[in-house]
């Protein structure tokens, strides 16, 4: 199997995707001539033109809106906002409308389209640039959302977004861009709405997303040299949300930690605990511990930045005060 | 506020069978609003309602001028525009009504009347968030060579939001089929046009995006329609957007919970001399256009159809309960 960069991976499922319905098309900002900011559909309008590869101002009220409108229109657009950050400003469009289109009026008409963004921190672009905002959004039934965190994933689920028939925020992490990956050449989908058992282990739970599913990974390897064996869920869609996946791992282990970017008040985490101790309270030997990101806003010293972001370090610490506390 | 006259019936190029049906669209309108009014008021019809008494030759006389597979996307006053457009008047009282018989399945009320199959894509209730999706929609019809026109309609509170500007300039930048029709009632909400825009005559506004504009008189169903007619021809053409300011008067308040303390009375009265109901009824009669017997039989009719409506949505059972979580998703 080829070994591609998450940032390929996403080419390719944009490519195929393309060539497979006519009625795809990318719009949004800087994807013709600069190629993406993160350079995803770098040499897509060579290939297909720039009818279906069309600039937008810098304009995401618009873009928002558009893509709405476009979707009701018969067509199936992949947007781009650039970062969840500017996503905030499309927020309107996607939560007043899109997510409301199918239900309110009536069930005659659905909107099938993706918002493609960038999401997460660790790049030092400061507190407007590098926030973890997807609780916000997937907190909002009538929407999916969709955090990849490995090449495979990252092609797979985008493929399924496109051919999904509702609005779907596709959020990419810019530290993930250069991970490279094996990945399936040609027809390759993962279901929306599936969680990934991505590392097995008896002792411990680690439920995690996008870029910390990595870290949550490092942190099962630094483990299991002290003899605790993690098992590793990647989430991979938050909305909605594959529960049971966790469900039978915490089942098998009887502990678990959430580990995510996003701050930890209402975050993520925060669900995914109250779901397992509603769930599977009888099964669990530990309280539910939460790894987050520090609740400031996101400075751009690398020092306070790294200090403010989730490592593999902060994981390992929180399991083993969880065996100190079990054991004690 | 003079805003121009450009049409007579003479020189209209319609038939009386034409123009019979626009006093029959107007009147219906105009009976329905009322209608909705007394059902608010005891309590039958809840939420918010905001009707469209007074600025019926807009919607009458601009969506006259679409074909059958053009679009048409409205804000949220859009009991008018729905009716102009043919919707079932059975069912949008339904929907008014909460019922399962309505337009949105008792799921969107006042504000969100759709019919999918008749190019009637909402009733949006964000001020001017529906703008950018009609540039979507005509993006979607030029993109798919469909020659659909889109009517986009909204009123002068909206052009204050960025939303506005945003659509505008998309619209001209990818020349798509639309035509905005902004509803210059003077009022965005219960603020004066002179409060809320450092430009009072919207038709300035589309200048920056060099988009072609006209004002028109917004109580003659007649200049409204030939004015849009001129729009959506120059739409279909390819020639891009095109921007109309049709000058109105709300004769009731913004919601039927406004009690109304921004407008002194005299006002009101000075536009209730210029109903466009009155005014075009007037002028088919002095064309000998409309007899005695036509007007009754319209009257009858529109009273009717009303009535009809009441008793459809009245007799019309709730939602089940499982309808609840119903549409949420859509299937593959």
């Amino acid at each position: 199997m080829p070994m591609i960069t998450y940032r390929e991976a996403l080419n390719q499922a944009l490519r195929e995707e393309m060539a497979r319905d006519e009625r795809v098309l990318i719009f949004g900002e800087d994807v013709v001539a600069y190629g993406g900011a993160y350079g995803v559909t770098s040499n897509l309008v060579k290939e297909f033109g720039e009818k279906r590869v069309m600039d937008t101002p810098i304009a995401e009220l618009g873009i928002g809106g558009t893509a709405v409108g476009a979707a009701m229109g018969g067509l199936r657009p992949v947007a781009e906002l650039m970062t969840i950050n500017f996503a905030l400003l499309a927020s309107d469009a996607i939560i007043n409308h899109a997510a409301k289109v199918l239900h309110m009026f009536g069930g005659q008409m659905s909107v099938p389209l993706v918002f493609r963004m960038v999401g997460g921190g660790g790049a030092q672009l400061a507190s407007t640039h590098s926030q973890s905002l997807e609780p916000m959004f997937a907190h909002v039934p009538g929407i999916k959302v969709v955090m990849p965190a490995t090449p495979a994933d990252a092609k797979g689920l985008l493929k399924s977004a496109i051919r999904d028939e509702n609005p779907v925020l596709f959020i990419e992490h810019a530290l993930l861009y250069r991970v490279r990956g094996e990945v399936p050449e040609g027809e390759y989908l993962i279901p929306l709405g599936k969680a990934e058992v991505k590392r097995e282990g008896s002792d411990i739970t680690l439920v995690a997303y996008s870029r910390s599913t990595l870290v949550a990974l490092e942190a099962a390897d630094r483990l299991s040299q002290e003899g605790i064996e993690a098992e590793v869920v990647d989430l991979r869609t938050l909305r909605p949300l594959d529960i049971e996946t966790v469900l039978t791992s915490v089942r098998k282990t009887n502990r678990a930690v959430t580990v995510e970017e996003a701050w930890r008040t209402y975050g993520i985490g925060a669900e995914v605990a109250s779901r397992i101790q509603e769930e599977a309270f009888d099964y669990l030997d530990a309280p539910i511990r939460r790894v987050a990101g520090v609740e400031v806003p996101l400075p751009y010293a690398k020092n306070l930045e790294q200090a403010a972001i989730p490592d593999a370090g902060r994981v390992v610490e929180a399991v083993k005060q969880l065996f100190a506390r079990t054991a004690a | 506020m003079e805003a121009s006259t450009v049409a007579h019936i003479a020189g209209s190029g319609l038939d009386k069978k034409t123009l019979l049906n626009f006093l029959h669209q107007m009147l219906l309108i105009r009976k329905f609003e009322d209608k909705s009014a007394e059902l608010y008021a005891r309590g039958k019809i809840a939420g918010f309602l905001h009707l469209y008494n007074g600025q019926e030759a807009s919607a009458v006389g601009a969506i006259s001028t679409l074909s059958e597979q053009d679009l048409l996307i409205t804000h949220y006053r859009d009991h008018g525009y729905a009716i102009a457009r043919g919707m079932d008047v059975n069912r949008c009282m339904a929907e008014l009504l909460g019922k399962a018989t309505g337009v949105a399945k008792g799921r969107g009320g006042s504000m969100h009347f759709f019919d999918a199959s008749l190019g009637m894509l909402g009733g949006w209730a964000i001020v001017a968030g529906h703008m950018p999706l009609a540039v979507g929609l005509g993006l979607a019809s030029n993109y798919l060579a469909k020659r659909q026109v889109v009517l986009c309609i909204f009123g002068d509170g909206a052009t204050n939001n960025g939303y506005f500007h945003e659509a505008l300039n998309m619209a001209k930048l990818w020349k798509v089929p639309v035509v905005f029709l902004c509803e210059n009632n003077l009022y965005g909400m219960g603020t004066a046009v002179h409060r809320a825009s450092a430009v009072v005559e919207m038709i300035r506004k589309a200048a920056p995006y060099d988009i072609p504009a006209e004002r028109v008189d917004g109580m003659d169903v007649l200049a409204v329609r030939a004015a849009t007619a001129k729009a959506v021809e120059h739409a279909r053409r390819g020639d891009g957007p095109y921007f109309l300011e049709v000058v109105t008067y709300r004769f009731r308040g913004h919601s039927m919970a406004d009690p109304i303390l921004y407008r002194d009375k005299a006002e009101v009265e000075e536009w209730k001399q210029r109903d466009p109901i009155v005014i075009f009824r007037a002028r088919l009669e002095q064309e000998g256009l409309l007899s005695p017997q036509e007007l009754e039989q319209i009257e009858r009719e529109t009273d009717e159809l009303v009535v009809e409506a009441v008793r459809f949505a009245e007799e019309s059972p709730d939602p089940p309960l499982t309808d609840l979580y119903e549409d949420i998703y859509a299937s593959p």
